[in-house]
This record gives C-alpha cells, structure tokens and sequence, in this order.
C-alpha cells in the first residue's frame, strides 16, 4: 500500500450530504407517487369472516383497494421461508395480505392507494373487517402449556427443535460431566423481547415503466440484490428487468435484512397493475406491530465445574419466542446456542433450543442476533460459579479461557453458516489483561467499601464475548478506473449508517495509490452490482472489504501491466503514488492512472483530446497482436469475489461499574469499559462509533426495552412514548480500548466490528447489579421496579 | 384547503394545505424540503425539530396552518452563504456525531438553538440540552462531543 489511508480516523465522505439535508431517504423520493396504507389486523388471533370495502369508496382521491383475493399467482402464495433448515420442521411464512386468519396484531389485510397518505389513511378507517375471535398464544411456556395452537398444523406450537451436543474430550457427555463435577447449579434465566428499532422504519417505492417493461424499486433494505430476486421471482418478471436500489437507510440493526416483507411486494405489484407511482413509508405505530422484534428467550441452566471454576459440563436448555411465523428461519436461536461458548474452552456442552409460536409480532435478527442472550447465559453462569466458589469473576473467566496458543480452536459445532465453529484467532488473557486494568478491576473492591461507608451502593460487572463475524457466503466489489482519473467503487451490500463509503474508499485508495477524494463507492444498487447478500452479522467490511481490495489488486496489476508497456519499464519496478504510476529511481519515467485507463481500452472514436492517445493510427501496440489480448478485457476495472471457507471471530470484553440508590432501586452506569478486538482497523473512528452505538442499545436492552404484551396479543407499549428507548441522559460515556489480533482467513486481517457494542451489555449490567446488591439476577431488561421487588424477595429491601 | 405564508430558510414560501396537514408534512411534500426527518410522529424522537423564530419545535406536533407567518429554519438552512456548513454542522463530521443520519437534522437543529441560547455550555447543560432527541446509532457520545466543539468553533470563529 503506497498511500497510507487503512487505519486512519478519515472524516466521513456520507457526511456533508446528511449533514445538509440533502440526503436521500426512502420516504424524500418520489414526491408525485400514490401513497399506500395498509388496514392491519387490531387482533392477535383472529379468523376473517368478511371486509366490507365499501364505505371507503366514496373517499376522496381513492385510487385502489386490495386483498389477498385480489392477489394474483405467486404474490398470493405464502412470503418464502428464506433460509430452510431440517430442523426447522414446522416453518410457516404468511401471505403478504392475510388470506383467512391472522396470527399477530398488526399483520396487513387490505391495502389501500391514494392520492396522499393522509386520504390512504382516511380509507383505511372506513373499511370494516368482520372477524371471529381464536384463542391467542402469548409467552413460550403458554405456547407449550395452552393447548391453543397459533398454526391449526403445527402441534404443541413447536415449529423447530434441536440439540447439539459436544463431548468433553474425555467422550464424556454433558449429562454425565455435569454428574461426575465435584460442584453443579441449576437456575433459570429470562430475557425480554426487544426490537432493532431504527429511526427510520422501513418504506417502499416502485416505478414500473410500460414502455420498457421494467421495474424500479426503492427499499430501506439491508439487501438490495435478494429483495430484487424475490420481487423478480413473485411477480414473473425477468430478473434484468427489475432493478432496486437502497438509498441512504435511516438505520436498519437486523430488522432490515428480514425480507421481501409484504410492502416490497405489494407496492411494486401496485406500481405494475395501477401504472402509477407507489410509495408506502411505515409509520412508528406499523413499526411496532407489523415489523419483527427480537431477543424474548427461557433459557434452563446446569452446569457442573470444579474448585477453580473450571467447567466440565454445561447443559443449556431454551425456549425461544419466534412469533407468528418463520420467514428467517431460526438463525436466532442457532446463534444463541453456538455463540454462547464464547472465549472458553468447557468440558461437555449440550444444547437444546424449541423453537415456539406465538400471536405476536414475528422474530428475526436484531444486532446481536441471539449473541446476547448466549453471552447472558454464559455470563450468568461464570457469575454462579464465582459465587459459589467465592471467587474472584475474573478468575473464572480466565481460567476457562481458550489459550492464545490453542488457535485456531474448534468449539466442534455447526455454527449459522452451516461451517464449523472454528475460531481463528484471538487473544483472551491480553483482553482481560487490558479490561482489568481500564476499569481498574483490582482497585474497586476498596472504592465499593469506601462508597459502602458512605452509604452508596456501589456493584462492578464484567462480560465476554466472541462473536463469529463476515459470514459467507460471498460479496463482490467492482473497481473501474475511469479516464479522467477518478476510481469508482461498487459493491452489491447495502449501508445503514455504517460509514460504507468511506472505508471501501479508504481500502480502494490504499490499495490503488490513489487520492481519497478521487475515490467513490457506491452500495446496495444493483444497477451497479447484481450479486450480493446483504448487510447483517458484522460481515460488511470483512466481505465487501475484502472483496473490493482484491479487485483493486486485480485493476493495479492491470495498470502496471500497461503502465509497464508505455513506459518501457518493468512492471516490478513501478509503483503508483497519488493517481501517478512511477517507475523506481527514475523521477521523471511516470504515467498518471488517468492516461492508463484511456490506453487501457483501444479506441477507433476519440471522444475527447486524451482520448486520442488510445485510436488506432496513433502508434503503439504491435501489429502481430490483437488490441485486447486473450484474456483480457479493454478498460481499467477488476471484478472480485470474496468468499471465506469460514467466519472470523471478532471477540470483547466489557466491564461497568453501577450504583444502585437504596431508596429507589434506580440503577446508575457510573463507567463502562471496553476492549475490543475486530483485527486490523480500516476506521478506528467509525469502529468507536460502531461500539458506542451497541454499548447504548445494549443499555437499552439492559435496563429499558421491552415488548409488553398483554395476554390479549396486544402489544401495549407500540409508540415511543412507552417503549423506553436510551436518550443521552441514560447512555454512560464508553472508554474503549482495541487490541488487534489480525484475521488469518482474509487478505485485509479484519473482522466485524457492527454488533460487538451491543451484545454483553445485559450480562455486564447483570454482574454489576449482583455485585451491587447481593442477590442473583437473573433476567433483563431490568427496572426500578423490579429491582425493588427483587430487594424485598431476598429480605434486602 | 388554507393558504399560507411561512418565510423558510430566509425565503418566504406559499401552501395551500388542508387544516390538518402538519408543518413536518408540509416542509417535507409541499414545499420539497425532505431534510426535515419524521421518526414517531408523535413528538418523542425529534427527529423533525426545526426552528421556529429560532426556538426548537416538533414539526411533528405543529399544525402547518398555525406556523402561518413564522419563520422556519431546517437543516438545509444551517449552512451559511455559498453552502458553507455552519460550526454545528462542521463539529459533527469532525466529532463523527452521526452515523446513518436520520435523527442527526434534528439534532443539529436543537444544537443550534442551543448553542444561539447559550454559547459556552458546560458538559450537563450540552446533555440537558439534546436530551430530547432520540439517537439510536451512536450512543450520543459522539454528538455530545460534537456540540461541545461547535461551541469552541463558534468561539474561535467569532
């Protein structure tokens, strides 16, 4: 790399547009467009007996009302289940307008075009929907309790079980380790339903053109390329004939990558039947009802271990709430199950997750995917361990630590990706090293008697973590160098805020010798790149960075070739610096990119004066030759693929200290630390801001958020109001700390950093509160309230 | 349908709008000022917070009929003559105070308002003071920095 770019704090290039307002968001485009509103279900389990359309006829501006009767082949059929599994038995999608019942508050039966949304929703309220009233299943235990069945076939409300089991290397199993420890515990654990939540939710808009037979679509997607093959594939149209494109994404944290969701396939058939504009943006109420929540799971813990908290056998028993339907499968609970090892090297391990209905909104990955229950439980567990042995928590942790000579180490499971779950590298006792002494673990036992004695009531926590980051399958970057100079970047995954164009900039300028600025990236339009998988699990710098690099290596090895020919010089001794190829100790033997790119691609019509160096009578190349040799390509562009034989493993530690007042139970973060190790830095101002960001939605998680339902299937907290989402008042300031154990799978060395903020933080807040006040804690989020309550259950109050 | 009279960003702009479309509606559809962001609609996130004669509101919340004859400042009428971003504007993308960019015009708008009110704002009162807005990107940590900045950029500046 000639231009030191990777691992600088660049200024962001998305900025002065956000800054200025003249971002681009979904609901800022197509101003002239029909708007959509959807009636949606007010009942958590109902059966349609009849809509009754016609008093919205008569509404001003009216365009269209549809339902499921209206929908025709395969926009009438069930949304796909995206990512089967055998042990997903039972997986069941809805229709994208409910055809007979509904199964959540909230899901879409009519929809309706207008002129506006104002008059949309005018409509919406004057259709009537007859419904027979079902029994609704609310809560996992319920699910499997009741009787009541949320699919008629699906049995005990069951839709997935499965088990994982890994001997210890004894060829003991966990049953049968967890007998034979000198110590064993059981205990239970809760965790609440939350939900990614961005700012902006989610918004569609099609285009359909009748003279071309194309589609346009807009979505605040985290992928742009799959919903194009699924609007592609549910409404016939040939593939090249639809384009979609994500513009700038206010925000996505999991619920984004869900997808195609019924709008993005209603608005463009809208689009297709009316000839119209259609635009549908999602209002706060429909984002709580109708969009997918995450994290609700029962977890049953036994866990033998020794005198020095060695853990010899773990088994680990869930019941996770996947609401009314499976379109994402179980990846949730498949992560919690696998992720939960984190650093740690245990003896038996056995693992059993169901998979349940219930009448709520469906569940798909929000950041963390199922990360923070597993690292709860883990947590948790190292907590009792501690507890029960009296101590130190460190000391546990670091003695069930996986050595940093021990990589790459294989937990021996099958982990999201269908690949092994095999860790590549890490360094756990550095990390730990590094927190202790950041939160100055060793000097707090004296601060908390100090505060004791002034009747404050002070608790330190601490939580580990690895997390398998840029999952395959693939991603690809594109990189043309044009005639004038300038590099244009795309590749096919999308950006929500994660700062995309600046550090796929910043690799393609390193990497090309190239100024910054000369540089643009351009993601998640697949008019640009067709094939990709999306934006999710902390995949987006370690694949589309990785990707990008290569097809710089493919487009700089190009330039030296040419650069080579023009230049009468060897390729090895050329170098590019500042968009200009040199040759080595020869100032004056130099070519800028600009003039290669033009020679790049022999020309008979020169559109312009540089352009004339690269037509045929102008000399050079030989006449024994063809102009574009076998093989090659005219132009100066390189197409790569990165496509890793596994995940990498980005890994944390995070540790806070909190005070809880006496009289009120009101927990206060006083510091929160963090060391973190996502390999070799591209950003390390945008990795801050990654982990500032999960830190406080992992407060949120902590303390705050929770989806409250009431035994009805409403959900009674839908508005911002009630649903207790962190301001700057809540959030402590992180110190943070990076270590960087680079990655040996990838060219860069990197890994994920997008979900590592958020995913110990109920496990560190937990330990905190423990230690705090002396008594387990065993489900989150946590609030005053409960906090209270649990201080008179344990006769501390 | 109202017709009415608002002076946006220093340029006095017309509407005809029914009774109850809301100033947020009306910046954003009427009058083609999309920088104005809507969150919740129902007054908590603050992402649509413009200035109205300089004071921070919900445009959410407000009526465009009842913003008749105000003065209305978004965020695309933050930078200064020739398009130069403000000091707000510029101590957000040196402090890396936004990350996806939804919630961050409403943030720069309170800021501005708050930084006109009182230039040199301790740590407590730049929190008091954006305590309105939601984030959910970047843990706030980054915007506090930011605000804190703009101050000294606007110190610098004066």
């Amino acid at each position: 790399m000639t231009t030191k770019l990777f691992g600088e704090p660049v200024q962001r290039r998305e900025d002065p547009r956000l800054l200025t307002g003249q971002g681009r968001y979904l609901d800022d485009l197509g101003p002239g467009a029909l708007a959509a509103a959807f009636v949606r279900s007010p009942h958590a389990h109902a059966r349609i007996r009849d809509i009754d359309v016609s008093g919205a006829l008569d509404v001003e501006g009216l365009v269209a009302i549809y339902t499921w009767e209206d929908l025709p082949g395969r926009a009438g059929q069930p949304l796909p289940l995206l990512i089967p599994h055998p042990a997903l038995t039972h997986g069941r999608t809805a229709y994208p307008l409910a055809k007979d019942v509904v199964r959540h508050v909230g899901e879409p039966v009519v929809m309706v075009v207008a002129r506006d949304r104002y008059l949309a929703e005018d409509a919406c309220a004057l259709i009537e929907v007859d419904y027979e009233f079902l029994k609704p299943v609310v809560g996992v235990e319920e699910a499997l309790r009741s009787g009541n069945l949320v699919h008629e076939d699906v049995p005990d409300n069951v839709g997935a079980h499965m088990v994982q089991e890994v001997p210890s290397a004894d060829g003991r199993g966990a049953a049968e380790a967890i007998e034979a420890a000198p110590y064993s515990l059981e205990f239970r654990l809760d965790i609440e339903r939350s939900a990614s939540m961005p700012l902006e939710g989610r918004g569609v808009y099609a285009r359909w053109d009748a003279d071309d037979h194309s589609l346009r679509v807009y979505s605040s997607t985290q992928t742009s390329t799959s919903v194009r093959m699924a609007i592609a594939a549910t409404l016939g149209l040939p593939l090249p004939k639809v384009e979609v494109i994500a513009p700038d994404v206010g925000g996505g944290f999991g619920v984004k990558i869900m997808h195609p969701w019924p709008e993005e396939i209603l608005v463009p058939w809208a689009a297709i039947t009316l000839g119209r504009e259609v635009k549908w943006t999602e209002d706060r109420r429909e984002h709580f009802i109708s969009s997918a929540h995450e994290r609700a799971q029962v977890q049953q813990v036994k866990v033998g271990f020794d005198g020095e908290g060695h853990v010899l056998g773990l088994d680990v028993t869930i019941l996770h709430d996947h609401g009314a339907y499976t379109p994402y499968g179980i990846i949730v609970p498949i992560i919690t199950s696998t992720q939960l090892l984190g650093p740690y090297r245990i003896g038996a391990y056995r693992v059993e997750f169901s998979s349940v209905y219930t009448n709520t909104v469906q569940v798909t990955p929000y950041r963390g995917a199922g990360r923070p229950q597993g690292v709860f439980c883990m947590e948790r567990t190292m907590d009792h361990i501690s507890r029960h042995l009296g101590l130190d928590r460190a000391a546990v942790r670091a003695a069930n630590f996986i050595q940093p000579d021990e990589f790459p180490y294989d937990q021996g499971m099958i982990f999201q990706d269908g690949r092994p779950l095999i860790y590549d590298s890490g360094d756990y006792p550095e990390s730990l090293r590094m927190l202790k002494e950041l939160i100055d673990w060793d000097g707090f036992p004296a601060r908390k008697a100090e505060a004791a004695a002034r009747g404050r009531r002070l608790g330190i926590g601490i939580g580990c973590y690895v997390e398998g980051t840029g999952v395959g399958p693939y991603e690809g970057g594109h990189v043309q160098v044009t005639s004038d100079g300038r590099v244009h970047v795309s590749t096919g995954l999308t950006s929500q805020g994660q700062g995309h164009e600046t550090v796929f900039a910043q690799i393609a300028a390193s990497e090309l010798g190239v100024p910054l600025e000369r540089v643009s990236v351009v993601t998640g339009d697949t008019r640009r790149f067709g094939y990709a998988v999306g934006t999710f699990a902390s995949r987006a710098a370690v694949m589309s960075g990785n990707a990008i690099a290569l097809a710089c290596r493919k487009v700089r090895e190009k330039a030296l070739r040419i650069a080579a020919d023009a230049l009468e010089a060897d390729p090895r001794d050329l170098s590019i610096t500042d968009g200009v190829v040199h040759v080595a100790g020869d100032p004056r033997a130099s070519i800028p990119l600009a003039t290669v790119a033009v020679l790049s691609n022999p020309l008979r019509y020169a559109f312009d004066e540089e352009a004339k160096r690269a037509t045929q009578f102008a000399g050079g190349g030989s006449a024994d030759r063809p102009p574009i040799e076998e093989g090659d390509e005219p132009g100066l562009e390189g197409r790569e693929y990165y496509s890793p034989i596994r995940s990498t493993f980005a890994s944390g530690m995070h540790a806070a200290i909190v005070e809880t007042d006496p009289d009120t139970a009101e927990i206060t973060i006083l510091r929160y630390a963090v060391v973190h190790d996502c390999g070799n830095l591209i950003n390390p101002m945008i990795v801050e801001g990654q982990i500032h960001g999960g830190v406080a939605q992992g407060v949120g998680g902590a303390l705050y958020e929770r989806m409250v339902y009431d035994q009805h299937g409403q959900l009674l907290n839908a508005s911002f109001m009630d649903f207790l989402m962190p301001y700057v008042t809540e959030v402590p300031a992180v110190e943070t700390a990076h270590l960087e154990t680079p990655s040996p799978l990838n060219p860069l060395g990197i890994k994920g950093a997008g979900e590592a903020g958020v995913i110990p933080v109920s496990a560190v807040i937990a330990s905190a509160v423990e230690d705090a006040e002396d008594f387990p804690i065993d489900r989150m989020p946590l609030s005053p309230s409960e906090l209270f309550d649990l201080r008179s259950r344990h006769g501390t109050g | 349908m109202h017709s009415i009279t608002l002076v946006v960003n220093g340029v006095v702009r017309e509407a005809t709008v029914p009774a109850r479309t809301l100033l947020s509606d009306c910046l954003r559809h009427h009058l083609g000022l999309t920088g104005t962001h809507v969150g919740c609609e129902h007054g908590v996130c603050g992402c649509c917070t413009v200035l109205m004669d300089g004071e921070p509101v919900r445009s959410c919340l407000t009526l465009a009929v009842t913003a008749d004859g105000h003065e209305i400042t978004t965020v695309e009428g933050l930078a200064g003559p020739g398009g130069a971003l403000s000091p707000v504007q510029r101590a957000f993308a040196e402090c890396h105070g936004l990350q996806c960019g939804f919630c961050t015009p409403g943030f720069l708008c309170t800021a501005t308002a708050l930084l006109a009110e009182n230039p040199d704002p301790s740590d407590d009162e730049i929190v008091e003071g954006i305590s309105g807005n939601l984030c959910r990107c970047t843990g706030y940590q980054n915007i506090v920095k930011s605000v804190r900045r703009a101050a000294e950029l606007i110190r610098e500046e004066a």
